[in-house]
C-alpha cells in the first residue's frame, strides 16, 4: 500500500492499495443447491468483488476492485487464481494505514432476459489487513 | 447508448424507483443526472465514500466502458452525491429493440409495421 497522489481524481494524497486474490466460487442458484443460477430468464450475470471497509474520515467506504460479465452458457464455476485489482483502489483520505478491517465480498446482479435486477452477495467473505507502513519500493 | 452493454441495449425499457432511503451501494444501477445536462445516464456504482452522517459521494462506470465516468461529469466534478440521481433500475423490459432487430432480420415484418404506422396515421389526421 501506498500513499500517492490519486491521479485519477481529486489531487491531494490518498492511500492506494494493492490487493492480489484467488476466488473460488460456484455460482448456483439460491434455493436448490444443486441448480446452476442460469436459468431460462438469465442472461447474464454481473461479477463483482468489492472492498468495505470503515475509516475515521468516512463511515461507510465500498470500493469495485474487479468486475465480469458471465454470460448464459459460459460456466458458473469460478476458478481465478493471483489476480490484480482491475481497477485503482483509492481511500478517500489515508484510512488505509494500519486498516485492519477491509471486507472482500463477491457479489453478483443478475440480469434477466426481462424482469427486476436482482443484487445476490455470495456466501463467502474474507477479511484482509492493511500493514501500518507504506510501500516505497515494491512495483505492482 | 452502448454503454451498459451487453445487459442494456438502446430501445429496452427501464423500471426505477427513487426512494430517497435506499442507500447507494456498490453494483447497484443508478440513473443520474449532470448539472446543466438534460439527458440522464444510467451506469453502475463503482465506489461509494459515505459519511457517519448519510451524506454519500459516490463514482460511476458503464459496464462497457473501459473507465469510470468522471470524464463525463462537469469540470472538477469528481463525485456524484444523492442529489444527482434520478432513481435506480429494478427491472427491464427489451422493447423497442426487439422490434428492430425484428425489422431488420424480417423485412416483411418492417414492412407490415411500416404499412401500419402509414395507416395509423392516415386514421388520425384528424
Amino acid at each position: 500500500r501506498k500513499n500517492v497522489e490519486d491521479f485519477t481524481g481529486p489531487r491531494e494524497r490518498s492511500d492506494l492499495g494493492f490487493v492480489t486474490f484467488d476466488i473460488t466460487a460456484d455460482i448456483l442458484n439460491g434455493k436448490n443447491v444443486l441448480q446452476s443460477i442460469f436459468d431460462w430468464n438469465v442472461k447474464q450475470l454481473f461479477l463483482y468483488l468489492s472492498a468495505e471497509y470503515s475509516t475515521k474520515n468516512n463511515a461507510l467506504n465500498q470500493v469495485v476492485l474487479w468486475d465480469k460479465i458471465m454470460l448464459r452458457g459460459d460456466n458458473p464455476r469460478l476458478s481465478l487464481k493471483d489476480m490484480k485489482s482491475k481497477y485503482f483502489f483509492f481511500d478517500d483520505g489515508n484510512g488505509l494505514k494500519g486498516n485492519r478491517n477491509i471486507t472482500l465480498t463477491l457479489s453478483w446482479n443478475v440480469v434477466p432476459n426481462a424482469g427486476i435486477l436482482p443484487l445476490v452477495t455470495g456466501s463467502g467473505h474474507v477479511s484482509v489487513p492493511f500493514p501500518d507502513t507504506y510501500e516505497t519500493t515494491k512495483s505492482y | 447508448s452502448g454503454s451498459m452493454e451487453p445487459a442494456f441495449h438502446r430501445g429496452d425499457l427501464l423500471f426505477l424507483t427513487n426512494r430517497i432511503e435506499d442507500p447507494i451501494r456498490v453494483g447497484e444501477i443508478v440513473v443520474f443526472r449532470i448539472e446543466g445536462r438534460e439527458i440522464p445516464i444510467v451506469h453502475r456504482v463503482l465506489k461509494i465514500h459515505e459519511k457517519q452522517n448519510g451524506d454519500i459521494k459516490f463514482l460511476t462506470k458503464g459496464d462497457n466502458n473501459a473507465v469510470d465516468d468522471r470524464g463525463l461529469y462537469k469540470r472538477g466534478q469528481y463525485w456524484l452525491e444523492k442529489k444527482d440521481v434520478v432513481g435506480r433500475a429494478r427491472g427491464f423490459v427489451p422493447y423497442i429493440g426487439i422490434v428492430t432487430i425484428l425489422m431488420n432480420d424480417y423485412p416483411k415484418f418492417k414492412y407490415a409495421v411500416l404499412f401500419l404506422l402509414g395507416l395509423f396515421v392516415l386514421v388520425h389526421r384528424e
